[in-house]
């Protein structure tokens, strides 16, 4: 198990370099010059020499590269251009913003997509199938921009139960902190939750189909102890690797969802910081990012062994 | 006894829980502003958290005259070579630090010196700054220029605190302290920043908020919803589309005032290979394209008649607007006349515009508009950093643009139509407006200057490098209970005299 841990992990620095090189390339094919972009309505070419002098934009790009990895592998990704903040303090203080988002997102996600999955999977083609069918449709067809814009003008402006926007940390106000998170972890959990439950639901309904959940049947066992105890735990190993991709791409920002309720978190920080050419929080986000996503997938295989006997051997 | 006095104790507690309350001031802002550092900042909406937080040595009133702030009055010598500014006594900067003709001249200086600084073209007439007195500095200048009044209004006058300036150095922004109403707190990038009372100002009485919070909340519905369900109590720039709403509310206060600055369509007459293109090689097109627009129509359809149409870099209502050039109506038989005139039957032009939906707009119509009058108008609409690139790079034949405006005339021409000037993104050259501008900026006479101004007018309507559409108006929407707040046209947001009922 130590064995395979460290195997993975050292496959993640290749692909670590991988991302930066291209992310760092890709940042340079953008359009627009990023000093312009800084410098805003001051347009003197002396000022416009000296900020690109500050920043080394007048190097090679191997060498600008090379100068980022350096100080990134001590530890420095930079300061941003744009509010002379440290990279490392912008993502220490959006990512736990973000994380809550995420949590509670896929609390949400969970919660409905998971029972509403095996529900429609034990009904198939009937009634309940359909019902839970339309609903998940139907949750993943609204845009959450709309839906977000919606529930505020209901909840915010007109029945004033909760906060329109903004966020405000759990360690300062927890019960505010739920309350103002709590629209756009529904917005965000509803999409999610759809996409789970029609994974559930054919993940559960051919589990459901196969022999020894016949025998188990036959041997008079409780519908629900079938259901549960013998198909879920089946059916549950594929849903594992979706929800950790899931979490990783909700770890990524949910760019809309953030920009609707003003939440200061990773999306929100990516598109301002892409908007206003800030290389180096672009850059030190999407690294982070690739970290997020290769833990998460580390995560969902680690489960998967405690959860599968069968692969636990293996490894 | 015991009772009573307990029921007085809650009483006075709950009267003074309700106060606290009610000198909370928040404050929804279009943008998250830049780096908070006078001397570093480039941001429209930076300026307006030092409207709170940073006094400048000048201020301006309604009527946009300048007016006496951390200086109590200044006198430009007869050649103008020399600018001496008397100083306020007893203000004191909100670590403490007394402010003086010392803190005055160390500001000016790291302005114009620091590696970092932003500041250097807006002090580039200014050869030095020297101590006169205790409460007295004097500006000496390269050649005379008028427009350093309005610079020392802006940030390049906004005295910062030498000793902690000079400990931070350019990490100044992280902990600015300035000798404004309001001393910093804390800021977290995209989320808010904290403003609370500082108790040594020097107009303190006029101060009535404890602290003051700015969200920066970039969508305008999501603005005016946190303004609705009480969460903010004003709201930086509403959209025009909106403004019914605000005033329908009888929970909610409204206010309008009509900038400084211009929206404009930018010619490219010799700015790389774009220039290459009829619109930029003959003016009698440019001229058939200003008089294609319908500029009521505009005002009236996207704006909701939240702008004030025009036809020079500064509005209708101001001073220096010349009325022997009124806004020409729309006229499209002359238009076609001078596309005729000019030797085509149609024109094809590309126009680059902001990618938002209100400039969409807007270039829809005079998309329409333009066709009759011959012109086959593609619009491409852009990216903003995109756009800026290519508009300075001269990728452009026609492309739209918006400035902020100054609230002195030199600061919206003097870069867009001198021959050198840096928002010259045209490239125009004449050297009679070169002439014009230069001793427009030489002479400190309000009437000399008007009568260059009005001369450059002239040139300009014919040459027309740009053709102006207008100003917009600054929409503000707040809670009713806010008393006391009238914008002011350069948009910034003075607390001075604002306060809020229980």
């Amino acid at each position: 198990m130590h064995i395979f841990i460290a195997k993975r992990l050292l496959i993640a620095i290749p692909t670590l370099i991988l991302v930066s090189i291209f992310v760092f390339t890709l940042q340079k094919l953008l359009p627009g010059d990023p000093v312009l972009a800084l410098a805003g309505e001051e347009r003197d070419p002396a000022t416009l020499d000296a900020i690109r002098a500050q920043l080394h934009l007048n190097d090679p790009i191997v060498v600008q590269y090379g100068r980022w990895i350096w100080a990134a592998l001590q530890g420095d990704l930079g300061m941003s251009l744009r509010t002379n903040t440290p990279v490392t303090q912008l993502i220490a203080q959006k990512l736990p913003v973000t994380i809550q988002l995420a949590v509670m997102s896929m609390i949400v996600a969970v919660l409905c997509g998971i029972p509403g999955g095996i529900y429609a999977a034990v009904h198939k083609r009937r009634k309940g199938d359909y019902i839970v069918n339309i609903l998940a449709l139907s949750a993943l067809s609204i845009p959450n921009f709309w839906l977000g814009i919606m529930m505020i003008l209901l909840v915010s402006v007109n029945l004033g139960w909760l906060p329109a926007s903004g966020y405000v940390s759990p360690v300062e106000n927890f019960w505010l902190s739920m309350k103002t998170m709590l629209m756009p972890a529904l917005v965000l959990g509803t999409g999610l939750s759809a996409t789970l439950l029609r994974h559930t639901r054919s993940s559960m309904s051919g589990v459901l189909k196969s022999d020894y959940i016949r025998t188990a049947r036959a041997k008079g066992l409780r519908p629900r102890e079938v259901i549960l105890g013998h198909a879920f735990r089946n059916a549950i190993l594929p849903i594992i690797t979706l929800m950790a991709l899931l979490f990783g791409e909700l770890l990524a920002g949910a760019v809309l969802t953030e920009q609707i309720f003003t939440i200061p978190g990773f999306g929100k920080l990516t598109v301002d910081a892409v908007f206003t050419r800030d290389y180096a929080v672009v850059q030190g986000v999407v690294m982070c990012t690739a970290v997020a996503f290769i833990a998460m997938n580390l995560v969902a295989d680690v489960l998967y062994a405690f959860l599968n006997p069968r692969l636990r051997a293996k490894l | 006894m015991n009772f009573k006095m307990l029921a007085s104790t809650a009483l006075v507690a709950g009267l003074l829980a309700g106060g606290a309350q009610a000198a909370d001031l928040k404050i929804a802002l279009q943008d998250d502003p830049d780096v908070l550092d006078p001397a570093q900042s480039r941001s429209f909406v930076g300026r307006i958290v030092y409207a709170a937080m940073c006094d400048a040595l000048v201020d301006i009133d309604a009527d946009v005259n300048f007016v006496p702030k951390l200086a109590t009055d200044w006198k430009f010598s007869d050649d103008g070579l020399k600018l001496v500014m008397n100083l306020r006594q007893g203000v004191k900067f909100q670590d403490g630090e007394d402010f003086n003709a010392d803190a005055v001249v160390y500001t000016i200086n790291r302005n114009m010196t620091m590696k970092e600084s932003r500041r250097k073209s807006d002090l580039a007439s200014v050869e030095k700054i020297e101590k006169t007195g205790d409460y007295q500095v004097t500006f000496t200048l390269k050649q005379p220029d008028a427009s350093l009044v309005a610079q020392l209004y802006d940030r390049a006058g906004m005295i910062v605190a030498p000793k902690a300036a000079e400990a931070e150095g350019a990490n100044f922004g992280a902990h600015p302290v300035c000798a404004g109403p309001f001393k910093f707190v804390e800021r977290v990038p995209q989320d808010r920043i904290v403003l609370e009372k500082f108790d040594g100002y020097w107009n303190a009485k006029d101060i009535h908020f404890d602290k003051v919070t700015y969200l920066p909340i970039p969508d305008t519905t999501v603005r005016l919803a946190n303004l609705q369900s009480g969460d903010v109590d004003l709201v930086d720039r509403i959209a025009s589309t909106d403004a019914d709403t605000v005033k329908a509310n009888p929970k909610l206060g409204y206010a309008e005032v009509a900038g400084l600055g211009n929206m404009g369509i930018y010619f490219n007459l010799a700015n790389g290979t774009g220039a290459k293109n009829p619109m930029g090689e003959n003016k009698l097109l440019r001229q058939a394209f200003s008089l294609s627009i319908d500029r009521d129509a505009i005002d009236e359809v996207v704006f909701n008649g939240a702008a004030l149409p025009g036809n020079q870099p500064w509005p209708p209502t101001s001073v220096w607007y010349d009325k022997t050039h009124p806004v020409p109506p729309r006229d499209i038989d002359k238009a076609r006349a001078l596309v005729k005139e000019a030797g085509f039957d149609r024109v094809k032009v590309t126009i680059k515009h902001a990618n938002n939906p209100v400039v969409t707009q807007a270039m829809q119509m005079i998309q329409a508009m333009a066709a009759e009058a011959g012109f086959d108008v593609t619009l491409q609409s852009t990216e903003f950093a995109t756009l800026l690139d290519d508009q300075s790079s001269g990728n452009f034949e026609v492309s739209r643009s918006d400035w902020s405006g100054r609230p002195d005339p030199d600061g919206n021409v003097y870069q867009f139509f001198t021959t050198k000037g840096g928002l010259n993104d045209p490239k125009y050259s004449n050297p009679e407006v070169d002439r014009l501008l230069n001793e427009a900026r030489a002479s400190t006479d309000p009437a000399v200057r008007k009568a260059k101004y009005d001369a450059f007018v002239g040139h300009l309507l014919e040459d027309n490098p740009i053709v102006y559409l207008g100003t917009q108006k600054y929409l503000y929407g707040f809670t009713a209970k806010l008393n006391g707040f009238k914008p002011l046209p350069d948009a910034m947001i003075r607390l001075q005299g604002v306060s809020k009922a229980d």
